[in-house]
């Protein structure tokens, strides 16, 4: 069979160019990779090599032919043992001027959206086992030093690197003893190297490990992002389900007291925003170790934002090795009737107390620890605001594309029925945090402005 | 010219004599199977720049023809635990892995039947199976990445190495030296493999490198490198034997910088006004890995005009063959639109 030789497309948008000249002529012998033709197109003039060997049978398309459209027969080899006569069994009307055939693409645009519609966000409502163990009174610090610690003991592919992780023993006491107990193979201090480390991490991981990457705060993350979100984050989708990669970073994320703009600002709404991640955010000491523990044995990555301000709080946190919390799951901290108060982080807290302040003037708030930004427990919301009918977001991030954004907009999409008022966000001011202490408490969320926002959507 | 690079404190670096022909231990057995596997990716990617042309394949397609040398030669040295990983020019390197071309072809073509299962494309594949890790879109990433695959080879006491091939473009990224920084202070089993082809996309080193002995680039961290012929396939293979004895020694990483050339440009849709004609012409006329290594085969009388030519037609046949899955393979179920998002835990 004699082969066709078919007009090329220089570009993914190119439908048709001009063939400039041929460098060869009936008769020649041509060679895979010898230039045969050069064509052009408004932007570019490209050289045509040869793929298959053989002699030049006939040249279909002349040089010099304006808008050859792609995938039209411009030329004709013969293999050995064919001669002229074998072209005449071709079919060459797809020459120059002739309409080619269609690139095999099937979008079929009904069906797609039909198979792609997300899963409904009425995902069932999870009911989570009462812990009723031992419990023992320690700082948010040490429950996450303890989930670390019992995941390496359960786990030798664990291990945690970071920047002052080992022999400092944590810029902010986070990793205390854990080089002591785990060695230098499994707690690892790293250079200054944000973008190196993650990724060196990433590769780790699908070497088989289990890394823990400290940021000595999310702030440094910034470097590492490619990584987080190009590395960690998309590979299983890329590799067809192939190659996951199992990784935690951690460390403290958004203000901590006075260190200026650069040092303070909530990750939260940047990371949620990508598919293939997963964003975690505790606010006690149960939620630090159950959550860390539960990012540690995920084999997705788990993007898991700390507080400085939090670290030296005291809670009660269940003391049992196997205690792990769901991620996705959020939490009724405080049940009310009157309004749904959603917040993560620090900011649960704040919420906690803002619902005292309501109290006091007969307004029953509901305030739920969101625990998880994603994936986001839409079902606990809805139900909370089915009772309510009225929700504040609270977080400490920026309010444009944030957190509170997107609760605003499943609210509109998934519980309008059900609202008696608009939605309303508390967040931090859309401002790089400044550094003065009475701006800097300007900027930041507060119980009283939570409060404010309470009554505003309750007409109170 | 092939030159040696020692820590820039110890200048007493020697320099190995570039190679010329069959090495006295080269069997017959390897040489042939050197010319199958370069064959094998030339033909393969002329056919990827076909399908391409014929609107098969989209997107970017960055084409390895020219540096077959490059990750044969490599890879001729290669343990089962090895680890691979490049950029997003790849489809040499998972061929040479061990992976199926037609897995590589329809994933080219976006099909079912592709290594990614068509989520990839040409510059994210993988193959967990064949210990290839990619197949990286962005430049320089595949170092740290690397160097991570390394870091796990030695935590978990297996004794493999990984090969981070990457090109002279990434040679300016930022992580690239903090990997550098990391692999030698921590002594990583990781083979560097810089694949100057002379050009980053349409730049060409020298506007792009303030220096531009690339294999010195890790002096500043005490690596130790050596610049190789990357278009001589036995150069390649001995002066990767070579630095692998560091490597496998425990000593830490080594980078070798491969001077090579691609034919085509930067990617399909290039049409390389960088360089002149004549310059192209010259090195594929003088310096093809491909015609050299055949002229040596035959010298040599390791294989005989027919078998080469029996070689030539196995090879046809594994393209056609790849070709004919990638077109017939079916593109994805729309339901795989939202799989592989999440390992379901």
């Amino acid at each position: 069979m004699p082969i066709e030789i078919l007009m090329p497309a220089l570009s993914p948008t190119m439908t048709e160019g001009n063939l400039a000249k041929w460098n060869i002529k009936e008769g020649d012998t041509v060679r895979s990779g010898d230039v045969i033709a050069e064509i052009e197109t408004d932007k570019a003039t490209m050289e045509v090599e040869a793929v298959d060997e053989g002699v030049v049978g006939k040249i279909v398309v002349p040089e010099g032919t304006p808008s050859v459209a792609v995938n039209s027969v411009i030329a004709v080899l013969l293999e050995e043992g064919e001669t002229a006569d074998d072209i005449a069994t071709l079919d060459v009307t797809r020459a120059s001027g002739a309409t080619s055939d269609p690139a095999p693409i099937a979008t079929d645009l009904p069906a797609m959206a039909e198979h792609a519609e997300p899963k409904p966000a009425e995902t069932p409502i999870l009911v989570e086992p009462e812990y009723v163990g031992p419990m023992v009174t320690q700082t948010v610090r040490e429950a996450l030093r303890d989930a670390m610690a019992e995941e390496m003991r359960r786990d030798p592919t664990v291990f945690l690197m970071g920047e002052e992780v080992a022999q400092y023993q944590g810029a902010y006491k986070v990793s205390q003893g854990l080089l002591e107990e785990f060695g230098d193979k499994r707690v690892i201090d790293t250079p200054i190297t944000e973008y190196g480390f993650a990724g060196l991490a990433c590769g780790a991981s699908w070497g088989g490990l289990k890394p823990i990457v400290e940021f000595m705060t999310f702030n440094f993350s910034m470097q590492a992002m490619d990584h987080v979100v190009n590395s960690a984050a998309k590979t299983l989708y890329m590799s067809g389900g192939q190659m996951g990669t199992s990784i935690v970073f951690r460390g403290g994320n958004g203000a901590a007291s006075r260190v200026g703009a650069q040092h303070s600002q909530c990750f939260a709404a940047w990371y949620s925003q990508v598919p293939g991640l997963k964003v975690v955010a505790p606010w006690s000491g149960e939620d630090a170790k159950g959550l860390l523990k539960a990012a540690i044995r995920d084999p997705n990555p788990v993007v898991f934002l700390e507080n400085e301000i939090m670290y030296g709080q005291t809670f009660d946190v269940p003391e049992s090795a196997d205690f792990v919390l769901p991620i996705g799951k959020a939490k009724i901290e405080r049940e009310g009737k009157d309004v749904t108060i959603t917040a993560f982080s620090r900011m649960v807290g704040f919420a906690l107390e803002a619902a005292k302040l309501l109290a006091e003037e007969g307004i029953q708030a509901e305030v739920i620890n969101l625990r998880t930004i994603r994936p986001l427990d839409k079902a606990t919301i809805i139900n909370s605001v089915k009772k309510t009918n009225r929700i504040v977001s609270v977080e400490e991030g920026w309010p444009q594309s944030g957190v509170g954004a997107e609760i605003a907009a499943v609210m509109m999409e998934e519980a309008f029925d059900h609202l008696d008022a608009p939605v309303k966000r508390v967040t931090g001011e859309d401002v790089p945090m400044p550094y003065a202490a009475n701006l800097e408490a300007l900027t930041l969320p507060s119980p009283e402005k939570i409060a404010a926002a309470a009554k505003a959507v309750c007409y109170a | 010219m092939a030159k040696a690079a020692k820590p820039a404190t110890d200048a007493k670096s020697k320099a190995p004599a570039r190679r010329r022909g069959a090495s006295p231990k080269t069997s017959a057995e390897e040489l042939l199977s050197y010319y199958r596997d370069m064959l094998l990716i030339r033909r393969f990617e002329e056919k990827s720049g076909q399908l391409y042309g014929m609107g098969l394949i989209g997107g970017f397609c960055h084409l390895y023809i020219g540096q077959e040398a490059v990750v044969v030669g490599v890879h001729a040295n290669a343990l089962p635990q090895d680890t691979v990983i490049t950029s997003y020019r790849d489809h040499g390197h998972m061929l040479v892995c061990g992976m199926d071309p037609k897995g590589v072809m329809a994933e080219l073509t976006g099909r079912e039947g592709g290594y990614s299962k068509g989520k990839g494309g040409s510059m994210h594949m993988f193959s967990r199976e064949k210990n290839f890790f990619g197949g990286h879109g962005i430049v320089g990433a595949q170092v740290p990445l690397g160097t991570g695959l390394a870091f796990a080879h030695k935590y978990n006491g297996d004794g493999g190495v990984c090969y981070t091939y990457f090109g002279d473009g990434s040679v300016n990224q930022g992580q690239v030296y903090e990997s550098f920084n990391m692999a030698q202070l921590w002594s990583l089993p990781v083979l560097y493999i810089i694949e100057n082809n002379k050009y980053g996309m349409g730049t060409a080193v020298h506007r792009a490198s303030s220096t531009t002995e690339l294999y010195q680039r890790g002096s500043a961290h005490g690596i130790p490198g050596a610049q190789v012929d990357g278009m001589d396939v036995l150069a390649v293979r001995d002066a990767t034997a070579k630095a692998l004895e560091h490597v496998r020694g425990g000593k830490g990483p080594y980078i070798l910088e491969m001077l090579t050339y691609r034919y085509r440009g930067h990617s399909m849709s290039d049409p390389a006004k960088y360089r002149s004609k004549e310059e192209v012409t010259k090195v594929r006329s003088e310096q093809d890995p491909i015609d050299n290594l055949r002229t040596v085969i035959l010298k040599t009388k390791a294989a005989d005009e027919a078998a080469l030519k029996a070689i030539d037609a196995e090879i046809k046949t594994i393209v056609t063959e790849a070709a004919d899955f990638s077109k017939q393979s079916p593109e994805p179920a729309l339901s795989e639109l939202y799989t592989d998002i999440l390992v379901e835990a």
